[in-house]
């Protein structure tokens, strides 16, 4: 049995001003066991997807289930096997770590010391403020609260909202080793995140923008489909080297990428040293082409540049 | 059941740790009882005089002793002229003018007729109209004394009259604090079970810790339960403090029992934690349920009969009333404190409270949603 299977999946967000469509026509499955990743821009639609699927938000149109579950009619017996971590932590501020997790462990009629196997790993770490406040805790340490809490029930599939964002590059990584622990003991996990970093990190991913969902694989083969030769492209001028790669007649797409540019080409066959000859008579000095692996970052600009905008 | 006990615990936790609202749910209803019953008295004293006496007579003396010596009155200044007795008034020094004409004992003995001018700063129109009131009766009463001098009444009256006595039952001395005690424990009431209730529920929205709620097997019953029974508790102990501090301070003891008392503050604490409820479930933001819980909450006790009798209110603010359930605590807490109502009297409070019990606890459940 698929662990997430959406089909079709609607949501509107109405005002008085306009209708937003944030989830436009999105059908995904999750096997059981895995780690899936929906990677995407802010207002990409991840979060209405993840309230759809935890039975907070109603779908205007579709459906989905959880573990043969349907969303809707049989969203009680969901919010037994799920956990769910928002974006937003949402801890009881003035509880300390260890009533945090006792209260969330009872109200899904479990204790910690039942499943205590389960969130050791993070809740080692914590146990030394146990009788801290939530409120007094770190921003990384109330992450892993907020994880423990949202695992103390054992749930079968854990849902969790852009975990990284905000936190600090160590407790981020931190927080995908626990990730893949969680895996092997068989828990499924949807997990959103802005990071194109992380992407890789995930077994499959949906690559999102605007409501839709542009591509679904493995990280490795949405880089192998890149297709393309991708060239890293430096000089003393980064701005002025950008405007005059894009103007390039060959130039297919330039992005800046941090302290590069990541150019590809209309034609795979083109002399790549012709650019360099352009590049040094238009005056730019230093200049250096490289050959380069593409990241899920240069699929991503890819797949929107190939997928414009509606509006 | 044993979910609830846990949800229980949690907000007793989160009650007991918050010690500003902890300590202030026992100060509030100290302070509030010792202050409120001595500002909010509606007894006219220390009303400040000027009197302008052109006369300097004999009568015009004993008119001034009559209204220094009534208790009501305090003479603050002696004018020569109306002009400056007017510039008293504006400096906000007097309240009130007694005019005594030139040939005011003169007039009187020679034509039995004479005039008096009295002038009241009305800027605030209960003070005026009560001072002036006060003051009609002084002249009157010294009226009658100088014609009683004059005239040698005959043994029997020629003329029928009706002498009025009158006595105040249940309230015999018209203590002032014993009416609005009682009521002040029905507004502390309600703070506790509205307010605190409301912002609360609110609380968990505005840190989303409700949607972890929500995403959980917890049944609806369940949370607004666990939400309502500690604060149902609170407003009770809250009560039970007030009713302890009238003892101890104005030696208030309930005429009626405790028991039909508090069976009655609690079914009304029921209604109004459905009210909160409600509240909760319209806003976002604290900010937004405090605005909302300020709102009525002003409503609630202008149109509750606590300072402005509901019999003297015209018709539609009366209708207004009816709809207002503190209306209907503050009334009973005045019946069972200083009548000693019965269940009998009260059946039909105990029926209209039990109704909005109801109806409030409905409409909230039916607003409240686990789902968007």
């Amino acid at each position: 049995m698929k662990a997430i299977t959406v089909n079709n999946i609607v949501k509107t967000y109405t005002t008085k001003k306009e209708t937003i469509l944030a989830v436009d026509d999105v059908s995904f499955s999750v096997e059981e066991g895995e780690i899936f990743g929906l990677i995407g821009p802010d207002g990409a639609g991840k979060t209405s997807i993840f309230r759809i699927l935890t039975t907070l938000l109603l779908a205007d149109s579709g459906s989905a289930n959880i573990l043969g579950f349907d969303v809707v009619k049989n969203f009680k017996e969901i919010r037994d096997i799920i956990g769910y971590m928002p974006g937003r932590f949402s801890l009881y501020q003035d509880l300390t770590v260890e009533e945090n997790l006792e209260f969330f462990a009872t109200i899904f009629n479990t204790t910690i010391e039942e499943n205590y196997n389960l969130v050791a790993d993070i809740y080692k770490q914590l146990e030394p403020f146990k009788t801290r406040r939530a409120g007094k805790l770190s921003g990384g340490m109330k992450q892993k609260l907020a994880l423990s809490c949202a695992l103390i029930h054992k749930p079968k599939i854990l849902f969790l909202d852009e975990p990284t964002t905000g936190v600090d590059p160590v407790s981020r990584k931190e927080l995908w080793e626990m990730l893949k622990r969680l895996k092997a003991q068989g828990i499924t996990i949807l997990v959103s995140t802005p990071y194109m970093d992380e992407a890789k990190l995930c077994d499959r991913i949906a690559l999102m923008q605007k409501g839709k969902i542009l591509q679904i694989d493995t990280p490795q083969n949405v880089v192998n489909e890149f297709g393309k030769k991708l060239y890293a492209v430096r000089s003393e001028n980064m701005f002025p080297l950008l405007m005059d790669l894009r103007e390039f007649p060959q130039t297919e797409n330039c992005f800046a990428f941090g302290d590069k540019h990541h150019l590809t080409l209309k034609e795979e066959t083109f002399d790549i040293s012709e650019l360099e000859k352009h590049l040094i008579t238009r005056g730019h000095s230093n200049l250096t082409i490289k050959k380069i692996e593409p990241e899920i970052e240069d699929c991503f600009m890819q797949l929107m540049k190939a997928h414009p905008n509606d509006e | 059941m044993r979910t609830l006990k846990f949800l229980l615990r949690k907000e007793f936790l989160q009650i007991f740790r918050n010690k500003l609202i902890l300590r202030m749910i026992f100060i509030m209803p100290v302070l509030q009882l010792i202050i409120l019953p001595f500002a909010a008295n509606y007894e006219m004293k220390n009303i400040l005089l000027s009197i302008v006496d052109r006369d300097h007579s004999e009568y015009s003396r004993k008119l001034i002793n009559k209204f220094t010596s009534s208790g009501y009155f305090k003479l603050t200044n002696l004018s020569s002229s109306y002009a400056d007795a007017l510039n008293v008034i504006e400096e906000d020094k007097a309240d009130l003018i007694i005019d005594i004409p030139q040939n005011f004992e003169k007039d009187l003995l020679r034509d039995s007729q004479s005039k008096i001018m009295i002038s009241a700063n009305a800027i605030n129109g209960q003070t005026a109209g009560l001072a002036v009131s006060y003051s009609n009766t002084i002249i009157r009463e010294f009226n009658n004394e100088i014609r009683t001098e004059w005239i040698q009444q005959p043994r029997l009256n020629s003329q029928p009259v009706i002498e009025i006595t009158s006595s105040n039952w249940f309230n015999p001395r018209m203590n002032y604090k014993y009416f609005i005690v009682p009521g002040v424990l029905a507004l502390l009431v309600t703070l506790v079970g509205f307010i605190l209730t409301s912002l609360n529920i609110v609380k968990e929205k505005e840190t989303g810790t409700i949607e972890q709620l929500n995403v959980s097997p917890i049944k609806k019953y369940q949370f607004i339960l666990g939400k309502l029974i500690p604060f149902w508790i609170l407003g009770m102990v809250v009560l039970i403090i007030g009713f302890a501090v009238s003892f101890v301070i104005y030696g208030i003891f309930p005429q009626g029992s405790f028991l039909i008392g508090f069976s009655f503050a609690g079914i009304y604490l029921i209604a109004i934690l459905g009210f909160g409820l409600l509240t909760s479930t319209f806003a976002e933001t604290q900010q937004q349920a405090m605005f909302i819980a300020y709102f009525f909450m002003m409503i609630f006790v202008l149109l509750g009969g606590l300072f402005a009798p509901i019999e003297n209110m015209p018709d539609w603010a009366k209708y207004l009333t009816y709809i207002n359930p503190v209306s209907y605590l503050i009334e009973v807490m005045r019946m069972i404190v200083l009548k000693g109502s019965g269940f009998a009297d009260l059946a039909k409070h105990f029926g209209i409270i039990t109704m909005f019990a109801v109806v409030l606890n409905v409409l909230a459940i039916l607003n409240y949603k686990k789902t968007t």
